[in-house]
């Protein structure tokens, strides 16, 4: 298989991000029903889905290296966004062997792994990385093994000890993320980590949902999609840069809607780490404007519903509250009110 | 939830290491790399007698640094329902077993000062992965483990290694030892691991607890619960006529599946409230995490995924 990859795409600045037909046709778009509320939509993270971002552990596409090259930048101005506490390092070389494993087996034209003993080469074709180093020896490496890693993966990545029936997020690679802090949450429980989300505590999503995580096996990783929107393509959503893009939600027009406001949709995947016993949340981050999607029929029908009938506390918490209307009154006269079919799949293979 | 697949495994080694312990050495049946462990991980071997099967769990002694291989310690229960004879009596270098993926329900403390490891008989067998893990870190820890007289040699052939005083073999009974005075006399943080006959546990864990030590520092193995597995029983689905029977060792939703109906599901796991299915006849043996107390005492609904049935037949609105 073989990537486009768009090196010099800009995430911030002039934005000169852009989906090619292919990776709209393949997005994970997040609805497949006309209505959304909370559940625990966790599924086995198998390699079948309604779209090929499902298919691999861990997918690359298009924008791979220019998404590595905007996560260099942003550690750059802001080192504090990648943090591991300190009795977490068997983790992070657990981390990095799953990555590698992952990334040599799925995409062998782009990446290899070969071992000799404790002896590792890795070669990142890509990004132009070729490293020899000794598993379990930090010194071996030019940055800890989870920084290392996740430096060459898209997507946030957090990890998770087990103890006291409980999971903590002791370590972070947080560069991506629609308004969380790894600052603010390192060290907390998973309740509270999730205290912001509006609805969900009361109907008993985070106690189920901790209980299923406490018996995450091995080999059986899971996964889900979260979702929220973005004015602009902007991956840097965090709450350290918010008065950067904070006044952005100002700028919406409706005649630039649609080429500013995002959908952003990330696929959070959930795997239990063989050595440490901890877990490794991947939160792989997709960014799709509204004009994009809005070439899929099924697709800028669905939208618009889903948009108008969501529940007042979503709205506030997604940040939605500006241009919610200026979206829906965009996608309306595209709604005819036909009856779509389940599941988010786009239903057309070109468009 | 269901199993991803098994990992097909040759016995590279069979050795009698005393009377009544056999260790055996397993590779992958193709030579392949076999998954990483970690410490306190076990392997759920699935064997078969002619028409008997076992699915019996054993600690994962040890693990080659390149993922060779593993190395198991089994003990011959001649009262219990027959895996350990089985491994005992036929099973030698080039059996191919069946084995799940490993998992791990007794992992150590990332976060624990020292590390305090009671063990008894065959309950050596995960602390031995914990000493490779713990002298490479290096971390802080004891282990005191009993035996019997007899098996003193083989115990202590096992636990050889420089360990500057940290490893203690008693070849008497956990009685005749001063366990109260070692514990009152361990540091804050100190983490306490506890591996043996269910007696031996209940013991050391209880001595523990009337002096204090918080659950939260104290870890015992256990393997219930762990997979799925139960009595067989009879499955009506009413509205599709079909009469399944489900075996000990498949969830209810999997004998459905094989028998061609493809109800609701997503997390497998008992968590998400998709599978839930109206139960006509019968009494269901909850294991989810999504009913209520209420719904779980008034039996009309349950999640096939996980849960089964307390008697022998019971009728679901499928």
């Amino acid at each position: 298989m073989t990537i486009a990859f768009k090196p010099a795409e800009t995430f911030r600045d002039d934005f000169t991000y852009r989906n090619s037909d292919e990776a709209i046709l393949r997005f994970p778009f997040p609805f497949g029903e006309d209505a959304y509320m909370y559940s625990v939509n966790i599924e086995p993270h198998v390699p079948a889905g309604p779209s090929a971002a499902y298919l691999h552990a861990f997918d690359i596409d298009e924008h791979y290296v220019a998404e590595c090259r905007e996560r260099a930048r942003v550690l750059a101005l802001d080192p504090g966004r990648c943090k591991v506490l300190p009795h977490m390092m068997t983790a992070q070389w657990d981390t990095l062997e799953l990555i590698m494993e992952s990334f040599a087996r799925d995409y062998p034209e782009y990446f290899s792994l070969t071992k000799d003993g404790s002896t590792w080469t890795w070669k990142n074709r890509p990004l132009g990385i070729e490293d020899t180093f000794t598993f379990g020896d930090v010194s071996t490496l030019p940055y800890e093994p989870f920084e290392y890693i996740t430096r060459q993966a898209q997507g946030d990545f957090t990890l998770q000890d087990q103890r006291n029936d409980n999971l903590f997020v002791d370590g972070g690679m947080v560069t991506t993320q629609a308004d969380w802090s790894l600052e603010f949450d390192i060290g907390m429980s998973f309740h509270e980590w999730h205290a912001p989300v509006p609805l969900a505590h009361q109907i008993g999503v985070f106690d189920r949902a901790l209980k299923f995580l406490l018996r995450l096996q091995q080999a059986q990783p899971v996964r889900r999609l979260n979702w929220t929107m973005t004015i602009n393509p902007r991956l840097d959503t965090s709450p350290e840069n918010y008065p950067v893009w904070g006044p952005d939600r100002t700028t919406v027009t409706p005649d630039n809607l649609a080429q500013k406001v995002h959908l952003r949709v990330e696929l959070q995947t959930l795997f239990r780490l063989p050595r440490s016993n901890a877990i490794l949340f991947g939160i792989r981050c997709y960014l799709a404007s509204v004009g994009e999607l809005a070439r899929v029929e099924k697709w800028r029908k669905r939208l618009h519903r889903v948009l108008r009938d969501l529940p007042p506390e979503l709205e506030g918490y997604k940040g939605l509250g500006r241009y919610r209307q200026m979206t829906i009154d965009y996608l309306a006269p595209f709604d005819d009110g036909a009856v779509l079919s389940k599941g988010p799949q786009p239903d057309q293979a070109s468009l | 939830m269901s199993s991803p697949g098994t990992l097909t495994l040759r016995v590279r080694e069979a050795e009698m290491i005393s009377p009544l312990l056999k260790r055996f050495v397993l590779e992958s049946a193709d030579r392949a790399p076999l998954p990483s462990t970690g410490p306190g991980a076990h392997l759920r071997l699935m064997l078969k007698d002619g028409q008997r099967k076992y699915r019996n769990a054993y600690s994962i002694a040890a693990t080659a640094l390149d993922n060779s291989a593993y190395e198991i310690i089994v003990r011959r229960v001649p009262r219990s329902r027959g895996g350990s004879v089985f491994l005992h009596d036929h099973v030698n270098a080039g059996t191919i077993i069946e084995a799940d993926f490993p998992g791990n329900l007794f992992p150590l403390s990332q976060v624990a000062r020292k590390h305090l490891l009671i063990g008894g008989g065959i309950g050596i067998t995960p602390f031995l992965g914990y000493l490779a893990h713990l002298r490479k870190m290096p971390a802080s820890f004891e282990l005191h483990h009993f035996c019997r007289v007899e098996e003193e040699e083989t115990f202590g052939h096992l636990l050889r290694g420089a360990d500057g005083g940290k490893v203690h073999l008693h070849p008497e009974l956990v009685t005749e030892f001063d366990l109260a005075g070692m514990l009152r006399t361990q540091p804050l943080g100190t983490h306490l691991y506890v591996c043996g006959p269910e007696v031996f546990m209940e013991l050391v864990l209880a001595t523990a607890r009337s002096q204090g030590w918080p659950c939260s520092k104290l870890h015992s193995e256990s393997f219930g619960g762990a997979h799925a597995g139960g009595a067989p029983f009879v499955a009506v689905l009413k509205r599709s006529g079909v009469e399944i029977h489900v075996p000990e060792d498949q969830t209810l939703l999997e004998a459905i599946e094989a028998a061609g109906v493809e109800p609701p599901s997503l997390c497998r796991g008992g968590a998400c409230g998709q599978c839930m299915t109206e139960v006509l006849e019968g009494e269901p043996e909850h294991r989810d995490h999504y009913l209520s107390a209420e719904e779980h005492a008034a039996g009309r609904a349950m999640m096939i995924c996980v849960s089964r049935a307390k008697g022998e037949r019971i009728v679901l609105d499928l």
